[in-house]
């Protein structure tokens, strides 16, 4: 039973990169465009902006 | 190269129209990040906003939407600080809670499983009670975080007195949390953190949906409303021009209008010749001439020519705001409307708090368990009947419904738009800008020698008129070249064609006064050519081509259909009469309008008004549920429950048939509900309401209401 004593913790670990990573996507501004997102892989073409 | 550059960088948000596919994003970001001094340029797609960075100095937002409309998608541009609600930051934090709790849920039923599995086995009650405690560091942490929102509201309902639906939402969880604390601390079999948990991610989830569809909605009414001008050209007593805001003119001032600008205030003109545009006002389509001393409105649409005016009345005294006033009343007359959600917790939550006091009061009073006994099986009781399908069943299919709506152009505005739709018995319908397109076509071209029409053609091109605009751009042809063009405001055009001279324009201004004319008509040009005889050409409102078919499938659905109009009779009865529409009524005024829909409104009929014009606001205000088109006038955006978009007016049928297919999945899910609490009360009363139990009920409740709800996208889409 002491292998618990590793096993649960990295569950835990594992889990919590997870919600960490989900956090970081939406402060990332990720989710603000669903729908975009879907149409842009359609485009051919990075857009160069040239300006960046 | 942006980041060392000294000039501050401005940002301006315009919302683009027609934007539907990969390539519309591609065309529009590439060409506004080709323009001078564009640092940035990016198109959201979900709420049709394209953000545009620039370097202060190179351009200006104007410019930027006049280009992005040129490629053929309207942009207008907006003020974003009218529109920085709270909205986003509680969406996020709803948001966040939401992984929070997810987060707690996936891991405490981690642990659960491994509890419920050794149950079987040899799990002794030291790695029980371990896993246990390992449950509640997650849970509890969780629980604070994510259940603010419910506490929260549930808080503010009983202290107003009221017990809404958060009330035993907050309950169930906080009791659980603690009985399930206590439990783990005496050494128990039995905690509830999973339930509690999962409770909290399902409901959480089902609020999400919710808000974010208000939310939409109601960014889609501040878009509509952040468009209404704000600023008009004041000319003082010396002369000199100032671009002003619209609070500070006053009456007595006068005011310079543009051709092609809204008249700002109401006022009587003083100066000047120029066609009006009143179709926002008195539903007419056609233009009226404006000659000095004519009484003009707040709201008009100034044509042909420069206008100076006195300003008779600003603010809260024009046309416009006697108008906003009678719409206000009529929407406080309807606020009566209780959303079935809240209907079914009115007499939800009493119910459930009483089955658990009851089942204390059996389990202590007369099976005469130990009181910690009881209480436990009264909070088992109180989780399990927990209403989580019943927070969900609503909120889940009016999400998936609405954005089926979104994906044909039409916008849920309010929240109970959907179940109100599904009820209505009769549609009233506008004429102007709703049945029909609020454009003219030319009629007659057929029976004129095509280089007369040609003739005509030419010269219409030079001027901003409706009717000229229609003739010009139905004449399929090249165009002859043009020479030495006037406009007459209020009276026609006059130009070389050809070598020849042409007028076009009213009766009068072609010489035809005299003439044994045909009926006079309004919606007609005159044309003469030097000295040959003039000839009429008629126009007419086109219909929306699927004007006929959208009432026939109403009817087919069940509903009555009415029309109501601003305009002549003789016009409104052909049209009526084209549209099999039995019941109508002409020249109407925005009170008789709103008259007449309060009387049918009092007559137990429950109206969907569809209307466009200023002077149905208040008419759309006061009808049970309202639906303008898109091009309709702010104000009657702004009082609709739903716009739709595009040139058909088939999205009314499909939204009625919509909301009547979604109120159907809806009442199933509280079916559905119904039928678990009543297998699951008994359970949980007699006292075998293990976590076990209550997470599986719980959660296949939960996905039943969803699944049924996603059902409604499998519906076959209509053409």
């Amino acid at each position: 039973m002491t292998i618990l004593g590793l096993l649960i913790p990295i569950a835990l670990a594992l889990g919590f990169i997870g919600l960490i990573a989900f956090v970081w996507a939406l402060r990332n501004g990720q989710f603000e465009d669903p729908d975009g997102a879907s149409m842009r892989v359609l485009l051919d073409d990075d857009i160069d902006t040239g300006k960046r | 190269m942006t980041a060392l550059d000294p000039r501050p960088i401005k940002t301006a948000n315009l919302i683009v129209e027609n934007v539907s596919c990969a390539d519309c994003i591609g065309k529009i970001e590439r060409t506004v990040n080709a323009m001078d001094g564009v640092t940035d340029a990016r198109l959201n797609m979900s709420t049709r906003r394209l953000k545009v960075d620039w370097l202060t100095g190179t351009t200006d937002a104007d410019a930027i939407a006049d280009r992005v409309t040129a490629l053929g998608y309207p942009a207008i541009l907006f003020d974003t600080e009218k529109l920085q609600s709270s909205a986003t930051r509680e969406e996020r934090r709803l948001l966040l809670a939401m992984a929070v709790a997810g987060f707690a849920a996936g891991n405490v039923m981690l642990l659960s499983v491994a509890v419920w599995a050794g149950a079987f086995s040899e799990m002794g009650p030291a790695t029980r009670s371990l896993f246990h405690w390992i449950s509640a560091l997650i849970a509890l942490p969780a629980i604070a975080f994510s259940c603010r929102p419910f506490l929260t509201s549930a808080w503010r309902s009983l202290k107003g007195g009221a017990v809404n639906m958060d009330v035993p939402i907050s309950l169930a969880v906080l009791l659980s949390a603690g009985l399930s604390l206590q439990q783990t601390w005496a050494g128990g079999a039995h905690a509830y953190f999973d339930a509690s948990v999962t409770l909290l991610f399902f409901l959480l989830v089902g609020r999400y949906l919710d808000h974010r569809m208000r939310a939409k909605a109601r960014s889609a009414a501040e878009q509509l409303i952040a468009l209404s001008s704000t600023h008009a050209t004041r000319r003082t007593p010396n002369g000199e021009m100032s671009r002003v805001a619209l609070e500070t003119v006053m009456p007595g001032d006068v005011l310079v209008v543009a051709a092609g600008e809204r008249i700002p205030a109401d006022g009587t003109v003083r100066h000047g010749e120029s066609d009006i545009d009143r179709s926002l006002v008195t539903g007419e389509s056609v233009p009226e001439p404006a000659i000095p001393g004519i009484g003009v409105f707040a709201g008009t649409l100034n044509l042909t020519g420069a206008l100076e005016i006195d300003v008779t009345a600003v603010g809260p005294d024009t046309f416009l705001a006697e108008v906003a006033g009678l719409m206000e009343a009529a929407e406080q007359g309807r606020a009566g409307y209780i959303r079935l959600a809240d209907r079914a917790a009115r007499i939800y939550a009493p119910v459930v708090h009483l089955t658990a006091a009851a089942t204390f009061l059996l389990w202590w009073g007369l099976l005469g368990a130990d009181w910690p006994v009881a209480l436990i099986t009264a909070i088992s009781v109180l989780i399990i009947t927990c209403p989580c399908a019943l927070a969900l069943a609503v909120p889940v299919v009016h999400i998936v419904a609405s954005s089926l709506l979104f994906q044909r152009g039409i916008l849920v505005k309010s929240g109970d738009a959907l179940e109100k739709l599904a009820q209505a018995d009769t549609v009233v319908f506008d004429k102007t800008g709703t049945l029909t397109l609020g454009k003219p076509i030319p009629t007659n071209l057929g029976d004129i020698a095509p280089d007369l029409v040609t003739l005509a053609a030419s010269l219409a091109a030079y001027s901003r008129h409706p009717l000229s605009l229609a003739l010009s751009n139905v004449h399929p042809g090249a165009c002859l070249p043009v020479t030495d063009v006037q406009e007459f405001p209020g009276s026609g055009l006059e130009g070389t064609v050809d070598g020849r001279r042409v007028r076009l324009g009213r009766r009068s201004w072609c010489g035809v006064e005299n003439e044994n004319a045909p009926e006079a008509s309004s919606l007609e040009l005159w044309v003469s050519i030097a000295d040959e005889r003039a000839f009429r050409i008629e126009f007419e409102d086109q219909l929306r081509l699927d004007a006929a078919g959208t009432i026939y499938t109403l009817k087919a659905m069940g509903l009555e259909i009415e029309m109501l109009s601003g305009d002549r009779p003789v016009v409104a009865g052909r049209i009526a009469a084209e549209l099999g529409i039995s019941a109508w009524h002409a020249d109407m005024r925005p009170d008789e309008k709103l008259r007449h829909i309060q009387s049918l409104g009092q007559a137990g009929r429950k109206l969907l008004m569809v209307g466009d014009g200023l002077n149905d606001a208040p008419a759309l205000a006061a009808a049970w549920v309202s639906m303008a088109p898109a091009q309709a006038a702010d104000v009657s955006r702004t009082a609709a429950d739903l716009v739709f978009q595009g040139e058909t007016l088939f999205p009314v049928a499909y939204a009625v048939k919509t909301a009547r297919t979604a109120n159907r999945a809806v009442n199933q899910n509280f079916g559905f509900s119904l039928l678990y609490n009543l297998i699951a009360v008994p359970i949980a009363v007699a006292g075998f309401a293990t976590p076990l139990v209550a997470a599986v009920a719980m959660s296949t409740s939960s996905l039943a209401v969803t699944l049924n709800a996603l059902r409604l996208r499998m519906g076959k889409a209509p053409k």
